[in-house]
């Protein structure tokens, strides 16, 4: 089989802004650090992280939506060309579109059917808007609405139908279901899924990974700004063949897996620790685990943590108490 | 202690959307009831009414069969909301955010693991899983006898969420609070419910 060709690529891409600090000072925050990740046609991929994990940040770092106060690093490829100011003009918009999160990015003065179609008045234009509404169960009468008229799920159809109006190449989502009751974000995910399996690369941002995991084909953890695991959904079908100590804490979290907890949470990105992030509450934390850890590939998907494949096997599993916070060395 | 929300019925725009049409609801001490529905039927506006942040049409809410309302000074029914970050004022220090609530033992702080760093800060600087412990711990004052929780871990991680309900699960059950846990997660709720509404 050829394999899929690869649309979108990120290599140790990071953000950071600058924060004033005092009367002087200035702070840097690292939102976004080390962080690598493929889409490939046909595929979609979600990032899964916690709220305040920097997940918006990468979708808009993505999209060159950044405020003057952020700094990139890394590099980002769009079907192996480099993502530049120049380039990211002809791209953004057409051939890489961004759904965003709510309704506030709508224009609120705009009949919708207008920004559906993105402006453009032609009989071309408006039959395919008319068509793409209608594949998402939207009727005429919806183009003459206002957002403000628009439910939770409406908005969430039309800003996915700006995004196909383009036949982008990638699809960004970035939190497209919160608010929404469980069977409408299960077709909102549907719909996203169709996109990609027309051909596109889906990239969908989320929080929510028991819902992501029933339509995605891999997935990205995210902690504290950096990818940790990344593994197919499959893997997420039983503990063992998870990669990373958070990925197996997540897994234990869930309600229908035993509901446990560790102690501690996400390190703000001011007070991240030395060496490992995850470090302050791992079981399996030791003195070479303060040193930088590569992001590297393991069982056919990707780890960052020394020890992964070390670990017992379930059962004889020590219970993950987590360290105090003072424990750390900072 | 019985907390009864009788006929409730509320609609708004002027009776256009009609948002509860004659509810019974029937809340116990000690015991945890389990609400799923979609959305728009109005589950934070039964939340709300049972708080006493919003006055039904019609119906009544008694709490051991006096009205909610005559109870006066601090409200035995807290409510927990699903986005904290707007159920706090962004302009006051957490520490300052947790005064807003009833006398709290310091017990509640440390087992809910809020750390002593975070109470100097403001809300724009917490994540949502840390603002809601914070809520959480404003909600749960001395003489808290109901906690209705609307979807209060639907943004959080999995992790955040299991540490939460495993702490509420243990408070309630020792105070004898009853409480309501709105959610759309058939799972969660197998898990937490004693008891179930189902939505018509």
């Amino acid at each position: 089989m050829e394999k899929a060709k690869d649309i979108l690529t990120a290599e140790h891409f990071s953000v950071s802004f600058m924060q004033r600090k005092g009367l002087w000072g200035m702070q840097k925050l690292p939102v976004i650090q080390d962080l690598s990740l493929k889409v490939r046609e046909g595929e979609m991929v979600a990032v899964v992280g916690a709220s305040g994990s920097g997940k918006s940040i990468l979708a808009h770092g993505i999209m060159g939506l950044l405020p003057e106060n952020a700094c990139v690093g890394g590099k980002l490829f769009f079907r192996g060309r480099e993502i530049t100011a120049k380039t990211l003009k002809e791209l953004r918009g057409h051939r890489m579109v961004l759904v965003p999160q709510s309704v506030s990015y709508l224009d609120p003065l705009m009949r919708v059917g207008e920004q559906v179609r993105n402006g453009k008045k032609d009989i071309i234009s408006r039959r395919r808007g008319r068509e793409t509404l209608e594949r998402y169960g939207l009727g005429e009468e919806t183009e003459r609405l206002y957002p403000f008229e628009l439910s939770g799920g409406m908005t969430r159809r039309i800003l996915i139908s700006t995004a196909v109006m383009e036949n982008a190449e990638l699809v960004i989502a970035d939190e497209p279901t919160p608010g929404l009751h469980l069977e409408a974000a299960k077709r909102v995910l549907s719909h996203f899924r169709e996109i990609a399996d027309a051909g596109a690369g889906v990239l969908l941002i989320t929080h929510d990974l028991s819902l992501a995991l029933e339509t995605v084909d891999r997935i990205v953890v995210f902690y504290a700004g950096t990818a940790v695991e990344e593994a197919g959904a499959g893997d997420f079908s039983k503990e063992e063949s998870l990669r990373h100590p958070y990925t197996k804490a997540l897994y234990r979290a869930m309600p229908e897996h035993g509901f446990l907890t560790v102690s501690g949470s996400q390190p703000f990105v001011t007070e991240l620790p030395r060496g490992c992030f995850y470090g302050p509450r791992c079981a399996y934390f030791s003195e070479e685990c303060k040193g930088t850890i590569p992001y590297r590939g393991f069982q056919e998907g990707m780890v960052r943590c020394l020890k992964a494949g070390q670990f017992r096997a379930k059962g004889e599993d020590v219970h993950e108490t987590g360290r105090k916070k003072s424990d750390v060395s900072v | 202690m019985k907390l009864e929300g009788k006929n409730l019925t509320f609609q708004y725009d002027k009776g256009e959307r009609k948002i509860l049409n004659h509810l019974h609801i029937v809340l116990e001490s000690g015991e945890r009831l389990g609400m799923a529905a979609p959305s728009g039927f109005g589950k934070t506006t039964c939340c709300k009414i049972l708080s006493g942040y919003e006055q039904p049409d019609e119906g009544e809410v008694l709490l051991d069969g006096r009205p909610l309302s005559a109870y006066k000074g601090y409200c035995p029914v807290q409510m927990i909301w699903q986005h904290p970050e707007l159920a706090v004022n962004p302009k006051l220090r957490m520490k300052e955010i947790l005064k807003e609530g009833d006398r709290l033992e310091g017990r509640i702080i440390r087992e809910l693991g809020i750390e002593e760093g975070w109470m100097r800060r403001y809300p724009g600087e917490l994540s949502g899983g840390e603002l809601q412990r914070f809520c959480i711990a404003r909600a749960l004052g001395e003489r808290t006898k109901f906690l209705l929780a609307d979807e209060i871990t639907a943004m959080l991680d999995l992790i955040t969420q299991s540490q939460i309900w495993n702490f509420l699960l243990k408070e309630t059950s020792d105070r004898g609070i009853g409480l309501l846990v709105v959610s759309h997660s058939e799972e969660l709720l197998k898990r937490l419910a004693t008891r179930r509404v189902e939505w018509e």
